[in-house]
């Protein structure tokens, strides 16, 4: 094989690192231009969808006049405040349950009939024991986050191929040195996916009482840009929700990598 | 039984009983079976499936409680793991979030040794698993045979007494299996390291043992100890051997009525099912 032989594959990896990407960057921005092109043709009604071009310039507005920095920090601490509780109480919970088999017969049910439940119409309540404040928020995150977590910690703990828990036991390990060494680090992928949904619902539910009790950050100013009817201005807030999303995402990603180390 | 044995014996097997409790009613998976394995000895329990080799794998290894009979282990009794017995399983073992290393410095780790000292006892058994160069890679990156290797490596660290392997190569090809049979009669030899197989591969047995048990169809029982008078250092060559040819055939004698009325069972208990589900 000669040099420029052995080279092909790797020039190949590399461009099929890059086509994915490029390929996906090129459907958002040709939705966009059609979206767009609607619009300006008369199509889609701009006073009901805004062009893509007035969101983007809408952007400086945004971030000076509103104080997006500052509401994305709120909505941000929020979430993660929500997320940080959800997975140490929702891991817990999960290992309680799987733990105490009557505890996970009397209770399995009703968490994933909890999980579908619109847990956001309870904020009056919520706002009553904890006020007018980021409290309120935080606690409605957690709380509607928490279903799947526990489930998927259940499954994950439960799912663990039996050979590995023999394993365990055939070096004589306590049991807590069990569920540390083997059952906790097996079910990791599957607790981390709990945790994926647990993020969505509490993010959700975040900007969702946000709007709902007109209170902190990007949530609050999605409603007030509502009401003023500028358009362009609400998807421009949307976006940073988007961002915080994202930023979580590549957060749990990276703690995911760094825990399982599998590759 | 084999008397000579038992008397200097390492691991005795006295009288086990296992009886399990079905929909059907009470099920013998094993019965009256008794045995023992000489310091450095290699021996073979073949039988036919559902002859309950590895229910007794699971009671040796402490990990399945028996109805009646005793094991012990230098004259121990043994009611559960026992760390003078170290196990390999026949289903993919290793953790797929360690590395080869640290999957072999499992059970270091577990005494307290140091982390420096304990892997480099884990890579002193990596070399003798024949798998130095991939301590740091991981169980998704190896194949099945190396996988393994990792596993009878992970055992081997825990410097057992006795190692208890079931059907360790079954899920792997027959040429693999045969080099992988060279590689274990190497550590074997190296180690003196007293070996109990639990397999259905005459080939395997042959290759590797010093006697063979065979067992019975259900419920187990002792049908016949053969000893394997082949030469020492062996290797997977052996196998085209005149003597190698007379072993399998012998013990396939012994085992092929066995085999047949585990199929028949098999096909009545199909045919049951179905007249049952069709009436």
């Amino acid at each position: 094989m000669t040099i420029a032989d052995t080279s092909a594959p790797m020039r190949r990896h590399k461009l099929g690192n890059v086509f994915p990407a490029a390929v996906g960057l090129g459907s958002l921005v040709a939705f966009f231009v059609l979206v767009e092109l609607l619009i300006q043709i008369g199509v889609l009604n701009r006073f009901i969808i805004p062009p893509p071009s007035e969101i983007i310039e809408s952007f400086p507005r945004v971030i000076v006049e509103e104080h997006v920095v500052a509401r994305f920090f709120q909505t941000l601490t929020e979430c993660l405040t929500a997320g940080v509780m959800l997975t140490v109480f929702g891991v817990a919970g999960g290992v309680l349950m799987h733990r105490f088999k009557l505890l996970q017969q009397a209770c399995e049910t009703w968490i994933a009939a909890m999980a579908s439940a619109p847990i956001v119409l309870c904020y009056p309540l919520f706002l009553v024991i904890f006020g007018r404040s980021a409290w309120t928020i935080i606690m409605m995150g957690f709380v509607s986050a928490l279903p799947p977590v526990i489930l998927k910690t259940i499954e994950g703990i439960s799912s663990t191929r039996k050979v590995l828990v023999n394993v365990g036991r055939s070096f004589n390990l306590t049991p807590s040195q069990q569920f540390w060494k083997i059952l906790f680090p097996a079910s990791l992928p599957t607790i981390f996916v709990g945790i994926r949904l647990g993020l969505i619902f509490a993010l959700i539910n975040v900007v969702g009482v946000e709007f709902l009790i007109n209170f902190g950050g990007l949530g609050q100013l999605i409603n007030e840009m509502a009401e003023r009817y500028d358009l362009a201005g609400t998807y421009a807030a949307i976006c940073f929700v988007i961002l915080v999303s994202v930023l979580f995402f590549m957060a749990v990603e990276k703690v995911e990598r760094w825990l399982t180390r599998t590759d | 039984m084999d008397s000579s044995a038992s008397v200097d014996a390492i691991l005795k097997v006295d009288d086990i009983v296992v009886r399990f409790d079905t929909p059907d009613g009470i099920l013998t998976a094993v019965d009256d079976v008794s045995f023992g394995v000489k310091p450095g000895e290699f021996l073979s329990v073949i039988g036919p499936s559902g002859c309950g080799k590895s229910t007794l794998f699971n009671v040796i290894g402490g990990l399945l409680s028996h109805t009646q009979g005793n094991v012990s282990v230098a004259g121990e009794t043994i009611n559960g793991p026992h760390k003078s017995i170290g196990m390999v399983f026949q289903e993919e073992s290793t953790f797929p979030w360690r590395s080869v290393t640290d999957n072999v410095a499992f059970p270091l780790e577990l005494t307290g040794m140091a982390k420096r000292e304990r892997i480099e006892r884990a890579r002193h058994f990596i070399k003798l698993v024949g798998l130095d160069g991939f301590e740091n890679r991981y169980p998704t990156e190896l194949s099945g045979g190396m996988r393994q290797r990792v596993s009878l490596a992970r055992t081997l660290a825990s410097e057992p007494k006795i190692l208890l392997m079931d059907e360790p190569f079954a899920a792997l090809d027959e040429q693999t299996r045969l080099l992988l049979g060279d590689k274990v009669l190497q550590i074997q030899q190296e180690l003196k390291q007293t070996t109990l197989l639990i397999t259905h591969n005459i080939t395997e047995a042959v290759q590797m043992s010093d006697r063979i048990l065979v067992m019975t169809y259900r419920p187990g029982k002792v049908k016949r100890i053969v000893d394997i008078d082949l030469p020492r250092p062996r290797s997977s060559e052996i196998v085209g051997s005149e003597a190698f040819g007379r072993y399998v055939a012998q013990i396939w004698a012994d085992l092929r009525e066995e085999a047949s009325r585990g199929m028949r069972d098999e096909e009545d208990h199909a045919l049951h099912q179905h007249d049952g589900a069709a009436s």
